[in-house]
């Protein structure tokens, strides 16, 4: 029972990154934008988030660094791809690059400081609850945030009106720009949601789930993040399943590892890396009928006057 | 007023050559920016890295040596990108061409074998990187898997697996429990230009694939249709080029490339293998693919370029405690610049003065 909690606890913990991530990611791509710079935006993120904690002593003031610092990055993507009209893949890679740089030369300095994570909810009599208790009401703030979040932009796509406007400028950007509706303007708030989202998910990682930071501790989980869009054929339920089955995979090969299974280490860690290259490839198999994808994504738009 | 980008009525040939420069100029601004901000004295950091490499025999030495693999893996990155075929995992082609190449040399350590060696293993580390590429390639022809997530998931992988060998079944057992392999046997190891000095063959071959590149794209019909399928698909498919089987050529030739670079690196230089044989060649040589404009003869420019970053910053490391993270800002600063001037090659910035009768309808 102890160690069924402590794994589905771990999993969540593993999960909430790739999800917050992976949402903000959800919504550009919703608007056309393919922004493949998560990886650099969630590295910075954990950076600033990390020194953000460190100076003031309080968790949620760095996770506004880290969400400030994401959403400045994404800013420098949405110059780039939407102002100046450059190849969207090509500015994702070289603000990963840029980020990888820059949260080495930002953390440098805090490499084997230590804070205390962000602190977990505890309600008297629920959290006690055997199985389920902590696993429903003893999470950190995060972790409930997340949830929050897909559902809020499962609304906002689905039932709003904005919503239906950033679709349509994703699906066909002549026809949204013929009908009046800023196409540029929009796509860059949908960029900016994704950058602060990014910019979340890796501060996430120095505040909750390890209390340290580590060069390179995103390990390429804003890249899972971008399978899982693919993944969740770009729809918020289907990205919640997915996000935490990911979470399970990291999870479950981290206590194989510790099981002693006779397999080398360095085989269960490239586990999910693996498993994500097999499920983009079972899953673009079995689509029928043409792609999901948003019709316009990746494509350069430049209004005509 | 309103700045807004226009397109323009055709390709501006002057931008096309001088942009480069301009991203390099910029570059150089922003840095020097960066450096005060860093509190360090900007000319004399500049100094650091673009002008005290170039003033002694050895680091100029160390940058052709640097450039080796970079050139290599961004001529065959290029012909991916000219194809509009997304390879973005070249530093796991280059780890596996290391490893594969390793394999051998792992293999024959003391015995008595001949001079076929280092050629044996060239061969089986480009046909090791070539089948590594091919994985993202297929799964991106035959199912539609995305291949710029695919092949980056495969770095992660050949990473883990590389080092998993030199902890395990190839770790040199006088190797005071380092994660390396034996050095190599002289037969294993690729031969210097100069006795005592740094230059090695492979400074050769990566001039000999960039004269290929050159005769590729500029003279034959397979390089025709590369940039075809590229830059006019639907021209492409009229023209009865199959783009599925120019994924798969390219892919295998850039993966056969880096794989290269990995065995030479390997061989050459670094003399064993061990984790960390590479400060990420495989991204660093997107940059170095754009930079020189997709073209053989930009790339090696760039690629050396690019080298003397690599010089340059661990000289201002050692002389002016700059960290090396600087390097890596600065490269993707510049990608940013160059990709940014290269939009001005199609488009042109026009000042709009919004009309409001226009706007109400009424003009």
């Amino acid at each position: 029972m102890e160690l069924a909690e402590a794994i589905i606890l771990a999993v969540l913990a593993a999960s909430t990154p790739l999800l917050i991530a992976a949402t903000g990611e959800l919504v550009t791509e919703r608007s056309g934008v393919l922004n493949l710079g998560v990886e650099g935006m969630m590295i910075v993120g954990a950076a600033c988030g990390f020194a953000g904690a460190w100076l003031t002593g309080s968790i949620f003031i760095g996770a506004l660094f880290g969400i400030a610092a994401g959403t400045l990055m994404s800013l420098i993507f949405a110059l780039m791809a939407l102002g100046l009209a450059v190849n969207q893949v090509a500015t994702g890679l070289a603000l990963t690059i840029l980020g990888v740089g820059l949260s080495g030369l930002i953390g440098a300095g805090f490499v084997g400081e230590r804070i205390t994570p962000a602190v977990h909810l505890t309600i008297p009599g629920l959290t006690d609850i055997p199985l389920i208790g902590r696993v429903l009401f003893g999470e950190d703030a995060f972790v409930y945030f997340s949830i929050a979040l897909i559902i809020g932009v499962w609304w906002f796509l689905y039932r709003s009106r904005a919503g239906l406007i950033l679709r349509a400028c994703g699906d066909n950007h002549v026809s949204a720009h013929a009908l009046g509706y800023p196409v540029l303007r929009i796509r860059t708030f949908a960029v900016m949601f994704g950058g602060a989202c990014a910019g979340l998910a890796g501060a996430y990682l120095p505040l909750a789930y390890t209390p340290f930071f580590i060069p390179g501790m995103t390990a390429g989980r804003g890249w899972i993040a971008l399978a899982l869009v693919v993944f969740s054929s770009w729809r918020p339920g289907r990205l919640v399943v997915g996000a935490y089955l990911f979470g399970a995979v990291t999870i479950l090969q981290l206590h194989a590892q510790g099981w002693g299974v006779g397999i080398p280490s360095q085989f269960m860690s490239a586990l999910p890396y693996l498993a994500t290259v097999t499920v983009l490839v079972l899953l673009s198999r079995t689509r029928t009928g043409g792609s999901t994808a948003p019709a316009a994504l990746g494509t350069v738009f430049v209004p005509d006057r | 007023m309103q700045l807004v980008l226009e397109k323009r009525a055709e390709r501006s040939n002057t931008i096309a050559l001088v942009s480069p420069l301009i991203a390099i100029g910029l570059t150089i601004v922003t840095m020097a920016i960066l450096f005060a901000i860093l509190g360090k004295n900007p000319l004399l950091a500049l100094h650091a890295y673009f002008i005290a490499p170039l003033t002694d025999g050895y680091s100029l030495q160390e940058i052709a040596v640097k450039a080796t693999p970079l050139v290599m893996i961004a001529i065959g990155l290029s012909l991916c990108y000219l194809a509009n075929a997304w390879n973005i995992g070249a530093e796991g082609q280059f780890l596996i061409g290391a490893v594969a190449g390793s394999w051998i040399a792992v293999k024959t350590q003391g015995t008595d074998a001949g001079v076929w060696v280092l050629p044996a293993m060239f061969v089986l580390a480009a046909a090791a990187g070539a089948l590594y590429a091919l994985i993202p390639a297929i799964c991106k022809v035959k199912f539609g898997a995305s291949e710029i997530l695919t092949s980056l998931m495969l770095v992660y992988v050949a990473d883990l697996f590389l080092d998993y060998l030199v902890r395990g079944p190839w770790r040199d057992p006088q190797g005071f429990n380092f994660p390396t392999t034996a050095e190599f046997d002289p037969v294993a190891t690729v031969p210097l230009l100069i006795e005592g000095g740094r230059l090695h063959l492979g400074s050769i071959i990566v001039l000999l694939v960039v004269a290929a590149a050159a005769i590729l794209l500029g003279r034959t019909i397979k390089g025709f249709e590369i940039r075809v399928v590229g830059a006019a698909p639907r021209a492409a498919r009229f023209g009865g080029f199959n783009s599925d089987q120019l994924i798969i050529l390219t892919f295998a030739v850039s993966g056969a490339l880096a794989g290269l670079a990995g065995i030479i690196e390997v061989a050459g230089p670094v003399g064993h293998l061990q984790p960390g044989i590479s400060p990420g060649y495989g991204f660093t040589a997107i940059i170095v693919a754009f930079l020189g404009r997709l073209n053989p003869l930009g790339i090696l420019i760039a690629g050396l370029f690019l080298a003397l970053t690599f010089i340059g910053g661990e000289q201002a490391q050692i002389a002016m405690k700059i960290p090396l993270d600087v390097t890596k800002v600065f490269q993707g600063i510049l990608l940013f610049y160059v990709l940014a001037c290269d939009s001005l090659i199609l488009y042109r910035f026009k000042l709009v003065v919004p009309n409001r009768q226009v706007a109400r309808g009424t003009g």
